[in-house]
């Protein structure tokens, strides 16, 4: 009985759901964004992201991974803009992962909320489960116009027209750098090892990337500040994104 | 009804079977309707298959589209068939008798063309199968947390299970038509019937075997459509999470199916000349049927606006603000007129007793369901909780072409059903009969 009941306690909730080898978190201050959309377009260039084209982007069919959300506050002339940077959260209890029929959405052992590209059949729930809107389908196959196809980055798949596709926290990144620990004979990374090109890219520093589980990591300690909210929290899907929200300074 | 003269046992089976004979008239709305889901269903389907679903209107805030409306409304308009019938049975109601071949029939077709539009709704349809757990060398697994795996798993036994009972409660009509027929016909009905010759053992194994049947579906059928409203309310989205889906959906499956069997009965009395089974008192009960679903579904409706304002949730408020007075707002009242309204009408006793106003009635009914099914998906998942991803939804002409087509996809199944099943059940419309009568 006892065996049975391990068994029972180890299915009902995998290691991975409370202890990850890592868990890559971020931190957004909002504070610091200007809105720039340089992580956008490092985002496009790293990822391979398609370019749709004018029509399409009209249509609301474009494929942003990072998205730069604008709200307006007040009436004009008291009228004032905040920026928030959304992209996939990595939930840890990620809505998108009960809806795959064919799990090709999962958690990996990073604290990744994972798409397998190739399983996915293209059945969409997952971006309609998904409260923050980050999840973007090829409606289509695209093309890469000349000599746009050579700057193609070799480590990302081209996506296929039907399946889903959304920010991997640029996961061939975190692979290169667990490569590069592994030859150098550390067992584990360190922090700063693993950048991602938004954060890489962010002119003003607002995007800190790193293990939470590391308590003295730089992105633990952002995390820590007194004004870190998550973006719908009260929805308990646990994310893996925390943003300090802005300083108001006209008081 | 006073003018009504029952027929006599030979009567029965030269009406019934008369109706499988074709005519030059047959033949012209068959290829008419081949023609039609030919163009408009198939031909606009392998146009996407080949470009993407982007000629759909979806987009990046919509991804779900018509496709899954139109799945949900013919799911609906499978559920009263079957389950009609199979309660009807256990509860040994008479008039049962002579509707209830093609009511099932409707279920059948209704569910195929329900799960074609699963096809056509994926993005991917050349992997599919991956939704069936087939052991393969990848050594994946559907994942059995998914509301979708459910749909499969439930759609594929509530098909299975209603095939198999419509075929069943067929066995010794089909021996008829093989008592009546001569050449290769009589011999595929001959393989047809299982050697069927009407023995007191095989009455009884007949009627215990469709018992079991009738008693199997009923829980079935109010599971599938169940587990498809979990397709939705296992969402986190505002107007989809919602604990009433459940009731909301089978109640609202079996007003439209049961609408739908007043608009297919109307057709076959009318188009076969089956006056005398198809009688008013089927058109009465049916009224009956339809009324108290008609209030049913509306006090869900009351409880859903209800149990969002009551959540307190401003993403609920947002919602429903939308859905009554959004861009979408004349539908949404449309819908509310149509099945919440005008089926009050069937209260008065001249109403339910003609023919025509009720098959009018029923057809406003499923328009009404339709656009309900259209609005479940048109106004909630567009627009969720971040108001700068909000988008709009509005279906394209592939979608347009698809979802008409769809009607000719269900007319044709259902044209050549009735030319290889009689569409009448004809050992049970002898069953109730009076004895008087039932000599030659």
């Amino acid at each position: 009985m006892g065996k049975l009941r391990d068994m029972l306690r180890k299915y009902s909730k995998p290691g991975y759901y409370d202890k990850y080898d890592y868990h890559w978190g971020m931190t957004i201050d909002l504070d610091r964004c200007t809105g720039c959309e340089a992580c956008v377009v490092a985002c496009q260039a790293e990822n391979n992201l398609p370019i749709v084209g004018e029509k399409l982007i009209a249509q609301g069919k474009e494929i942003k991974w990072l998205r730069i959300e604008r709200y307006w506050h007040g009436e004009y002339p008291n009228i004032k803009l905040t920026f928030l940077p959304m992209l996939c959260q990595q939930c840890d209890k990620a809505p998108c992962e009960i809806a795959c029929p064919v799990s090709a959405t999962y958690h990996n052992q990073d604290g990744l909320n994972t798409q397998v590209y190739n399983r996915c059949i293209g059945t969409r729930t997952c971006a309609v489960y998904c409260p923050y809107d980050v999840r973007y389908f090829n409606w289509f196959d695209y093309q890469w116009d000349e000599p746009l196809e050579q700057q193609l980055n070799p480590d990302v798949t081209v996506r296929e027209r039907g399946v889903m596709e959304k920010c991997t926290f640029c996961i061939q990144r975190i692979r290169q750098a667990k490569d590069t620990a592994k030859d150098e004979g550390r067992r584990r990374l360190r922090d700063g090892d693993v950048t991602p090109a938004c954060v890489q890219s962010c002119p003003t520093g607002a995007m800190v990337f790193g293990d939470m589980n590391d308590s003295n990591s730089r992105v633990s300690k952002m995390a820590a500040n007194s004004r870190g909210y998550k973006v719908l929290k009260e929805l308990n899907t646990d994310p893996s994104i925390v943003y300090l929200s802005k300083v108001e300074s006209d008081v | 009804m006073s003018d009504y003269l029952e027929p006599r046992y030979d009567e029965v089976n030269r009406d019934v079977l008369q109706t499988m004979q074709t005519s030059p008239a047959y033949w012209r709305a068959l290829g008419l309707s081949f023609a039609i889901a030919l163009i408009l269903f198939v031909g606009p389907w392998v146009y996407m298959m080949n470009v993407g679903i982007g000629v759909s209107g979806n987009n990046r805030s919509a991804v779900w589209s018509t496709y899954l409306s139109n799945f949900i409304f013919w799911i609906g308009l499978s559920h009263s068939g079957t389950l009609l019938s199979a309660v009807l049975h256990i509860t040994k109601s008479e008039w049962r008798k002579a509707i209830y071949r093609s009511a099932e029939a409707m279920t059948l077709f209704s569910l195929v063309t329900a799960a074609l539009f699963i096809m056509v709704h994926v993005g991917r349809i050349w992997f599919v199968h991956w939704t069936v757990p087939i052991p393969n060398q990848m050594e994946m697994w559907p994942n059995f947390r998914s509301p979708l795996m459910f749909d499969v798993m439930a759609i594929a036994t509530y098909l299975t299970g209603s095939s198999i009972f419509i075929y069943m409660g067929s066995l010794p009509d089909f021996a008829a038509v093989r008592d009546a027929s001569t050449g290769l016909r009589r011999r595929i009905y001959a393989i047809m019937c299982f050697g069927w010759r009407g023995t007191e053992k095989q009455w009884h194994t007949l009627h215990w075997a469709y018992t079991f049947f009738a008693v199997f579906i009923i829980p079935l059928a109010v599971s599938v459509h169940s587990i498809v409203s979990w397709d939705f309310a296992l969402s986190v989205v505002p107007g989809m999470h919602q604990t009433i889906f459940a009731p909301y959906f089978v109640t609202g499956a079996i007003y439209s199916g049961t609408a739908g069997i007043v608009s297919v009965m109307y057709l076959l009395r009318k188009y076969m000349h089956l006056e005398r089974y198809i009688r008013t008192i089927h058109v009465v009960n049916l009224g009956k049927l339809l009324i108290l679903l008609s209030l049913l579904w509306t006090y869900i409706n009351i409880l859903e606006i209800f149990t969002g304002w009551y959540s307190g949730s401003s993403f609920e408020y947002e919602q429903i603000k939308y859905k009554l007075f959004g861009f979408y707002a004349p539908a949404y009242w449309e819908m509310i007129t149509f099945c919440a309204g005008v089926p009050l009408l069937i209260f008065f006793k001249r109403v339910r007793e003609s023919w025509n106003i009720m098959f009018a009635i029923s057809i406003l009914v499923n328009i009404g369901m339709f656009t309900e099914r259209f609005l479940i998906v048109a106004t909630t998942q567009p627009r969720k909780f971040l108001p700068d991803a909000f988008g709009f939804y509005s279906p394209s002409l592939v979608e347009v072409s698809i979802a008409v087509g769809s009607f000719a996809v269900f007319t044709t199944l259902f044209l050549v059903f009735v030319k290889v099943v009689p569409c009448v059940s004809i050992y049970e419309v002898k069953e109730t009969l009076k004895p008087l009568r039932r000599a030659a």
